[in-house]
Parts: C-alpha cells; structure tokens; sequence
C-alpha cells in the first residue's frame, strides 16, 4: 500500500487488525446452559440483548456511555469535516469524504445501539446540543493544516480503535455488534491517516514540518483519549468499577494507553517522526515503552469546556439542527399527508 | 446558509419520526440479515437512508426497512415455552436418519 | 435553436474552436506536439475541450456537495450527500487523465484540478453558485441530475471508451441523484407552509442557470459529428425537463415563468463571482507546495 520495504502492509498498523479484534468478534452463545440470569449471564461472559431484564443501573450506564460514544462520531466529523474542500488532491478529497461520511454512520451505529435501551435519538441529541451529555475531548483541538488530518487518523482513530477493539465484547449485544463494523470500518481511517504523514515525511521540507508539528499538537491529547489514570494521584476511581464488572470495559485506562504507546511509538519511528516526549523510550526490562507525565490538568481544563474549540463544536452542531428543522418539519408533514391519504383510499 | 431561520419550532419535528428496523441481502442467495435501525418520516425516505447508512461498502444486494412498531416480537419471559418444545424434536433434522452411504442426492 | 448553431458552427473553422477550446493548452505541450495529421489534432482538442465540460461540472459540483458535510439537516443526509459528491468526484477523476491524453498535454486529475485558473474550467454556472439553503440544493440537484442523466445516457455508446466506460458507471449513480433530489422537492413543496415557500423559491432561483446546460456549444456540436455522444445538449433537454416538471408538478409547485436574464459563458471560461472563491478554497493547499505530491 505504501510502496516502500519499511511498513509491510500485512503487518498490523491499528488494533483492528490484531488477532484481539478476531478474538473479540468471536461469541458462543451458551445461554442455554446459563439461564436468563443477568448476574449469571455476566459472570458466564454472555450477551445481553435489549429485552432481556437488566439492573437500571447498567442500563443507565449504557446509555451514557454509548450516547457518549456516539455523538464523539458526530462531533468527530467536524475537524476533518473542514478540511474536506481543502484536500491538496482529488484523492485526498475522496478519501476524506468517505472518511467523514463513516464517521456519521458511526454515529447513527450507535445512536442506532442506543435506542435498544429505550432513550429516542431526537432526546440523546438534545442533550449533546444543551451540554448535559459529553463527547470525546479530544474535538476540541483545532485542524490547523493538513498535516492535521494525517495525525487525526494515525493518532486519534489509532487511539479510539485500541479503545473500541475490546468493546466488541462489551456484555450488551447491540453495543458489541456496532462496535464490530465500526472497528472495521476505522481501520481505514487509521491507515489513510497514516498514509498522509508518510507522504508529507518524505516531501518537501514544508510538508515534512508540517507533519512534524501535527504530531507535535496531537501526540498528548492523544493519550488523554484512554482517560484518567486507574491508579495514583491523578486517579478518580470513576465508573471503571461497574463498568468491569459488568463487561462493558475490559481494560483499565492505563492498560489500554500503554498498548497504544507500545504499538505508536515503533510506527513514530518509522515516519521519521519525534513524538514531543523526551522520556519515551523503549524499556527492556517491562518489555514496554516508557512515556513521560500526562497534564491532567489540561485534561480537566478541556473537559470542562475550556479547550480551543469546545464553544465552536457545539455552536456548528446546534446551527445545522435548527438550520434543517424546517425540512425536517417538512417531510413530518408530508408523511403525515399521504399517510392519510394512503388510509382514506384503503 | 444564506436563509437561516432561527425558529425552534420545527426542532422537535424528528421525535415524532417512527423508527425503522433494516435488514440487508448480502448477496443473492442469503436471507435479508437485521444490521441496525433509523428514523426517517416514510418508508421511501427510510430505504433511502438504509442504503446510504448500511451499504456504504457494498455490503447489500437488496435492502428491506419495517416500521419498529410493526413487529411483534417474542419475549424472553416466554422463551422456554416457544422454543424448548423444540429441543427434543430431533426428527426434523436430517442428521437423524441413518442412511446408506452409497446413496446419491439425499 | 440548435439548427442554427449547428450551422453557426460549421461556418467556424476547426482550428478556430480548437484553440477557444483550450485556452489553457496554450504555449504548453499541446500546441508544440503538433502532428502532421492536423485535423485529427484538432478533433482531439475539441474532444477534450468537451470533456472538459463534462468532467468541471461534476468536479465544482462536487466541491460545492462537499461543503454540506456537518451542515445537512439530519445526519443521514449528511451521508446521502456526501454519497453524491463522492459519485461526481469519481466521473470527474475519470475522466481528466484521458483529457490529458487526448490534449497532449499527459496532465492527471490534479493538474486539471487544482492549476488551472478560472478563465480555464468549461463548468456552467449553475453548479460554481454558492450553497444556499437545502431547498436551493435540492433544486439545483434535481436539474443538473435530470440533465447529467440524459447526457451521459447519450454517452453509454461513446466513440471514445473512456467515456463511454466513465457513462456507463455514472448514469446508475445519476439516477440515484436524481431519485434523491426528487423525493426531497417532493417533500418539502408538499410539506409545511414554509418549506413549499422555500422550495418554490428555490425551483425559481435555479431558472435561470438551466438554458446553460442544453445549450449547443460548438464543441458539444463537435463531439456529436465524432461520436463521442449521441446527442446535442438541446436534444437532452426535453425529456430532462419532463423530469422536472413533472416533479415540480407533484410536489404542488408551479414552474417559473422564463427568466429575464439567463447565465451563459461557463463553457468559454466565462465565470460568475463565486467561481474565483470555490477555486481558491479548492486550490489553495496545492498551489502553496508547488510540486509537492499528497
């Protein structure tokens, strides 16, 4: 794919295309042995579907975090979104919309997943729009140059696949399915993301700064995407808990960030690229990549909205909802109309 | 957008948008699969979005959408009921019959 | 109409129409490659200055679609749109390389893309207006669909394989487009009093960008004596506006009245003021890096 003996291309780039996503894809469904249980159901590994009975609580937890998960696509669309009439080549310009265009059809995956827990799409985003249901952070950081585009695809969907490859395995069925094709599907963005700082790595001195300086910009959010630290000052117990137990997470968040770094930091080297942490060094001894202090207090700052684009996200999402209600509006009353009509002729 | 309204009225337009189920033909010769659901105000908008959100990577041959609330479905409390009677019917399975080896086309 | 321009065109000597064809060919390898053959130089020079046509109205096309991504009314139409730009982005990369050969000058798609400067692109105006509201685009969709569907339906048989490989792929995407367009035209002029205002508004908007696009440009009347297409663009028109009337019809909308003005000059690089602004969002990256590849 890349023309060159350095990265093989059947060599796995993203978590996707690891045997741990062939692994978590695999299901056997042993309820028959198992009964409808759900605490038993959990403890033998088993799939939840949406009309099985289920604690409140998990159900609660689902719906935040899959509503979560689902606007981070739909916000998600935005930084690259920008860049679509930008492309510096018909191809990139294909590829990129293509791109974007996935990621609103992750979005309506998921929003599609959260449903089956008895919330209505129109009632999820309004909680995006009013502020009340989060997405991931890491939107909130701008796409200053092309390059930026590449660092997204190599670093954020590299991030959010090591993130999502174990949750096609997530306890609740609908969730797990979704995450299957989306996890599919990403490993593409990851590649393409990649395939952008590998041309500009070999460009000209322009394009290799470029790619550089996105790296630069990119590489410590990226990280922040794992979450919080499990253990140690900066740890806030949290929901991982309950998430565990239930089998909708698998990994702690440090567990997961290390795998990143570990699979990263390689392909770093590879494009030519400094990762802006002068302590990441491979480390014998733990057979793992060492990495330097995150700045949790960005991480909080930006969390609660005080990052460069938290405002501005928010504000295009808004403007082309209310923009479109009118058509909405429209094709409601149109159905309505020949509804009736269809009824009156029956 | 040159015409931008500012009205929310139409806003919750969408919440009265029925919910539809998509099944997929992968290709000819396998059944339409579930993979997901949408809204969509009718049924011909509602295969429309289908194609765009389910097929974007030629994953269909033929696409069917039915309206959520028009499906009946079987509840898990009378799971035991509709399907363990099943279970001890093993003469409907082919595997059942011993046949002779040498037979063609059976 | 199209018989007297028809005439007009014979009247025009090929080496006159192959040069307006190409104003950006000039100077370049194309007028320096001059074979001894010259009348089929020129044939080639017109073929590609039709292509050209062809291919800039799906590729401004495409660019203004891309502009609606994170902007569409529900996040399906996001997609569905993305679809139809992703569609005309794929007629246009098909079709600049083999305008490349055909003009001598061995140009790919960026070099048609993102180099050329305005007075260069054979698009009509139509499709370089600026994105208005959904309606506006649905309008204008539903038009250029109607259009794009008969054209390259008269292209399925092409003299030239290319082309006639690049039709046969787009009139199932354009057919697709204009079910698109349609259903949507139908909705919102038979849906809410505002969006049947908005839609009228719309269909009335995009009158006067329509004469343009069935109109017998010389090279469009060359490409017909070469057998790159079956038809004129003034024979595409009447079964592309049955199209559309009969949808405007359906959806309780009225046609326009003929317009007082009428765009004309796209295919002679003659462009509206949006055109110099959608070129420089287009082109602005390439053009910084000169000789860099993406």
């Amino acid at each position: 794919m890349y023309g060159n003996d350095v990265i093989d291309p059947n060599d796995p780039l993203n978590a996707a295309e690891t045997e741990s996503y062939d692994q978590a894809r695999r299901h056997e469904d042993r309820r028959h042995e198992v009964g409808d249980d759900f605490d038993a159901l959990i403890a033998a590994d088993q799939r939840i579907e949406p009309r099985d009975a289920m604690p409140d609580k998990y159900r609660q937890t689902l719906i935040r975090q899959i509503a979560q998960h689902a606007h981070s696509e739909i916000i998600g669309m935005q930084p690259e979104g920008n860049w679509i009439t930008r492309a510096p080549s018909l191809r990139r310009k294909a590829i990129l919309t293509a791109k974007v265009q996935d990621e609103a059809g992750h979005g309506l995956y998921l929003y599609s997943a959260t449903e089956t827990l008895g919330i209505d799409r129109a009632e999820l985003l309004d909680r995006l729009h009013n502020g009340t249901q989060k997405y991931s952070s890491i939107f909130n950081y701008p796409t200053l140059t092309w390059a930026d585009n590449g660092a997204i695809g190599w670093l954020v969907d590299g991030a959010a696949i090591m993130n999502q490859v174990p949750l096609c395995r997530c306890s609740y069925g609908p969730y797990a399915r979704a995450m299957i094709r989306v996890c599919k599907e990403e490993s593409f963005h990851q590649r393409q993301g990649f395939e952008i700082l590998w041309v500009l790595s070999r460009g000209t001195e322009a394009q290799r700064a470029m790619a550089q300086d996105a790296a630069n910009r990119w590489w410590w959010p990226a990280l922040m995407m794992f979450g919080p630290p499990d253990t140690g000052e900066a740890a806030t117990g949290g929901h991982t808990a309950q998430s565990m137990a239930w089998g909708i997470k698998r990994f702690s968040n440090d567990d997961l960030r290390q795998k990143f770094v570990d699979m990263t930091a390689p392909q770093a080297q590879k494009l030519g690229l400094t990762l802006p942490d002068p302590e990441l060094r491979w480390n014998e001894e733990r057979g793992h990549w060492d990495f330097g202090q995150i700045d949790w207090d960005e991480f909080w700052r930006v969390l609660r909205g005080d990052g460069p684009c938290n405002a501005e996200r928010v504000a295009h999402r808004r403007r082309a909802h209310e923009e479109g209600a009118w058509v909405r509006e429209a094709a409601n009353a149109y159905a309505a109309k020949h509804a009736e009509a269809r009824e009156s002729a029956a | 957008m040159s015409e931008s309204t500012t009205e929310v009225a139409g806003v919750d337009a969408e919440r009265s948008w029925p919910l539809w189920e998509v099944f997929v033909r992968g290709k000819r010769g396998l059944a339409h699969t579930h993979v997901g659901s949408l809204h969509a105000p009718d049924a011909e908008m509602a295969l429309r979005n289908g194609r765009d959100v389910y097929t974007r990577r030629q994953e269909g041959v033929s696409i069917w959408v039915v309206r959520a609330d028009d499906i009946t479905a079987s509840s898990p409390d009378e799971k035991d009921s509709f399907f363990d009677p099943a279970a001890d019917k093993i003469y409907r399975h082919p595997s059942f019959y011993d046949v002779p080896k040498d037979v063609e086309y059976l | 109409m199209s018989a007297d321009r028809s005439e007009d065109t014979s009247r025009v000597p090929r080496s006159a129409w192959a040069e307006r064809a190409r104003p950006g060919a000039q100077g370049r390898g194309a007028t320096e490659a001059v074979s001894e053959d010259t009348s089929e130089l020129a044939a080639q020079g017109g073929s590609a200055a039709y292509l050209l046509g062809v291919a800039d109205d799906a590729m401004v096309y495409a660019q203004r679609l891309g502009e609606w991504m994170t902007n569409a009314p529900q996040i399906e139409e996001d997609m569905a749109l993305g679809n139809v730009s992703l569609d005309l982005l794929g007629q246009a990369r098909g079709l600049y390389p083999r305008i490349g050969e055909l003009d001598g000058t061995d140009r790919g798609e960026d070099d048609y893309a993102m180099f050329r400067d305005e007075r260069q692109w054979r698009n009509v105006h139509l499709v370089e207006q600026e994105r208005g509201d959904f309606a506006r685009e649905m309008a204008r969709m539903l038009w250029f669909a109607a259009y794009q569907n008969e054209l390259y339906a008269a292209q399925l048989a092409s003299s030239d394989p290319v082309l006639a490989g690049v039709a046969g792929k787009a009139v199932k995407e354009v057919r697709y487009h204009l079910d698109h367009a349609r259903h949507w035209v139908l909705r919102l002029g038979d849906g809410t009093d505002e969006s049947h205002r908005r839609m009228q508004a719309a269909i009335d908007w995009a009158a006067p960008y329509v004469d343009e696009l069935f109109e017998d440009d010389p090279m469009s009347l060359e490409a017909v004596q070469a057998g790159l297409v079956a038809m004129a663009p003034s024979q595409l028109r009447a079964r592309a506006q049955h199209v559309v009337e009969a949808t405007v019809a359906e959806a309780t909308l009225t046609m326009p009245e003929a317009p007082g003005w009428r765009s004309r000059g796209g295919r002679d690089g003659l462009h509206s003021r949006p055109m110099g602004f959608l070129l420089a969002e287009l082109q602005h990256i390439a053009r910084s890096h000169p000789g860099a590849t993406w």
